[in-house]
């Protein structure tokens, strides 16, 4: 790749432009939130107060209501969470976080921390912490209910056509692994395919088998999972890097969680309706 | 330094395609949307009324919408709902060429109206006198537009012209938001997988389009320097 060598040089020039005129950005700056305390845990308990990342816009896990009240899985989480670090729901602000700016929050302080559908990996741990995982996820497929062809991912074969959001983790694993016998359809929203996925513009969706359940669960009836998830996302809770004590400290709550059973009553109360099988709660890691 | 960019040595980021599906895309709306462009003013200057009315609206609707809703128009409300679709349903690419045609179509009904106007106030460069002389030879309305107007329009116009391509080009990384592979999609894939390297991320597009814009606007404006009318 020797024209990927030109661009890095290029952009090692510009970079070196950007640092002297200091308008680099991304100073590693330590502010530790509004309290002044030193790590999460301490907030909690000092000022009955927390500010907590999740999405808005994910039915079944953390959707805003109409009614500006917030539902859905990842919030039951937060919620159960934030109590057992002595903060009750009156103390939450909750703080939409977008899969592009969540490392961003967690650094600057804007949340504590931040449950949204938030896949591990080794990348995302250079820069935030992770607890948990509280759920792990398999990528899976939605088709419409009356649909009988697509069973799994090796059934996409025969120019099927598959939709999914643009830049997302599974969509960059459909071109990888698929790319020869299906064509992928890259979206700026899961709405906007599952539009295309009702009007027949495409055959299926997909992402994390969870959220789909949450849309499938939106229109009863019209479609349904496949259910042969074939990956593994694991959900973590991010907070800032090396805060050991505050991930002890959710991984407990996490563990609690599981144990007295309102991590399936959570589960069932926010996907059960799409007919998704609840799976086993996973052991920390 | 270079452990800085390492991560561009992923297979799965082709970044010389990404940016050349933009480079398509810029080259085929330009073209067509000179030529729309072109259609249009001779719309809005011509004796018909119905004709300039057309003009009038269509210029005055297309370019107050936002370019974003015009182009999730093409693909949801035009593709998906009314199932106008440019590519045949049975090709193993045709979602990747609908995109781009969708795309392409969207892009020039946008950015024909921006043409027309500038268009419209280089005709209103040429000297009256030009037209009368040539309605004096007896030549008739279009005559007049493409063989007298028109061409000294053209060419006084070149710079504004420059400054609509140039926004043409930055303006396709809209159409990602319809799945068209190019360089802002690349980005978002990178975005996604590189979170411990962003500031990178978007540099190296960044410097992408100025490699791209630089050119373009230094040999347009060469190109305006050449062809001006020297009144």
């Amino acid at each position: 790749m020797r024209l990927n060598r030109v661009l890095r040089m290029s952009a090692a020039v510009v970079a070196a432009g950007l640092a002297l005129s200091a308008c680099g950005g991304g100073g590693s700056d330590a502010g530790s939130g509004s309290s002044g305390a030193k790590n999460l845990v301490a907030k909690a308990k000092n000022d009955k107060k927390l500010t907590i990342g999740i999405k808005f816009d994910q039915p079944g896990l953390g959707q805003k209501q109409s009614d500006g009240s917030y539902a859905g899985f990842d919030v039951d989480v937060a919620k159960y969470i934030a109590k057992e670090l002595g903060v009750e729901e009156s103390g939450i602000t909750w703080k939409e976080a977008q899969s592009a700016q969540r490392e961003d929050l967690i650094k600057k302080g804007e949340v504590d921390f931040i449950v949204a559908t938030y896949s591990i990996t080794d990348k995302r741990k250079n820069d935030v912490s992770f607890a948990g995982p509280y759920f792990i996820a398999h990528q899976d497929l939605l088709v419409r209910a009356d649909s009988t062809d697509i069973t799994g991912p090796e059934s996409l074969t025969g120019n099927k056509k598959l939709c999914s959001v643009k830049g997302s983790t599974p969509a960059q694993n459909v071109k990888e692994k698929y790319a020869k016998e299906v064509q992928l359809e890259e979206r700026g929203k899961y709405t906007d395919c599952v539009t295309s996925l009702l009007n027949k513009t495409v055959d299926a969706m997909t992402t994390d088998d969870v959220i789909l359940a949450g849309y499938a669960a939106q229109q009863p009836g019209k479609l349904k999972l496949v259910g042969k998830g074939f990956t593994d996302e694991k959900y973590g809770v991010g907070l800032k890097k090396d805060d050991t004590e505050s991930v002890t400290a959710i991984n407990n709550a996490i563990k609690k969680m599981q144990q007295d059973g309102a991590w399936k009553a959570a589960l069932e109360k926010n996907v059960g309706p799409s007919g998704y099988k609840i799976p086993e709660p996973p052991a920390i890691s | 330094m270079s452990t800085l960019f390492d991560f561009l040595d992923n297979p799965n980021y082709d970044l010389l395609g990404a940016f050349w599906m933009t480079i398509k895309l810029t080259f085929f709306s330009a073209i067509g949307s000179l030529i729309w462009g072109t259609i249009l003013v001779g719309m809005r200057v011509s004796p018909v009324p119905i004709m300039r009315a057309f003009g009038t609206a269509y210029v005055n609707i297309f370019r107050n919408t936002p370019l974003t809703v015009i182009i999730v128009f093409t693909s949801l409300g035009l593709s998906s709902t009314l199932g106008i679709n440019l590519a045949s349903a049975d090709s193993t690419t045709s979602l990747e060429d609908n995109a781009f045609r969708l795309a392409i179509l969207g892009f020039i009904a946008y950015t024909a109206t921006f043409v027309c106007e500038s268009l419209r106030s280089g005709i209103n460069t040429v000297p009256v006198g030009q037209a009368e002389a040539a309605r004096a030879l007896g030549l008739g309305f279009l005559q007049v537009l493409t063989l007298i107007v028109l061409p000294q329009a053209f060419r006084s116009v070149i710079a504004p012209l420059t400054n609509v391509m140039i926004a043409l080009l930055k303006n396709t990384t809209v159409a990602s938001i319809i799945g068209v592979a190019e360089a802002s999609l690349l980005m978002s894939d990178m975005i996604e997988n590189e979170s411990d390297s962003l500031l990178l991320v978007f540099l190296i597009f960044a410097v992408g389009f100025v490699i791209l814009v630089l050119p373009l606007g230094l040999l347009l404006g060469w190109v305006a320097k050449k062809v001006e009318v020297k009144r």
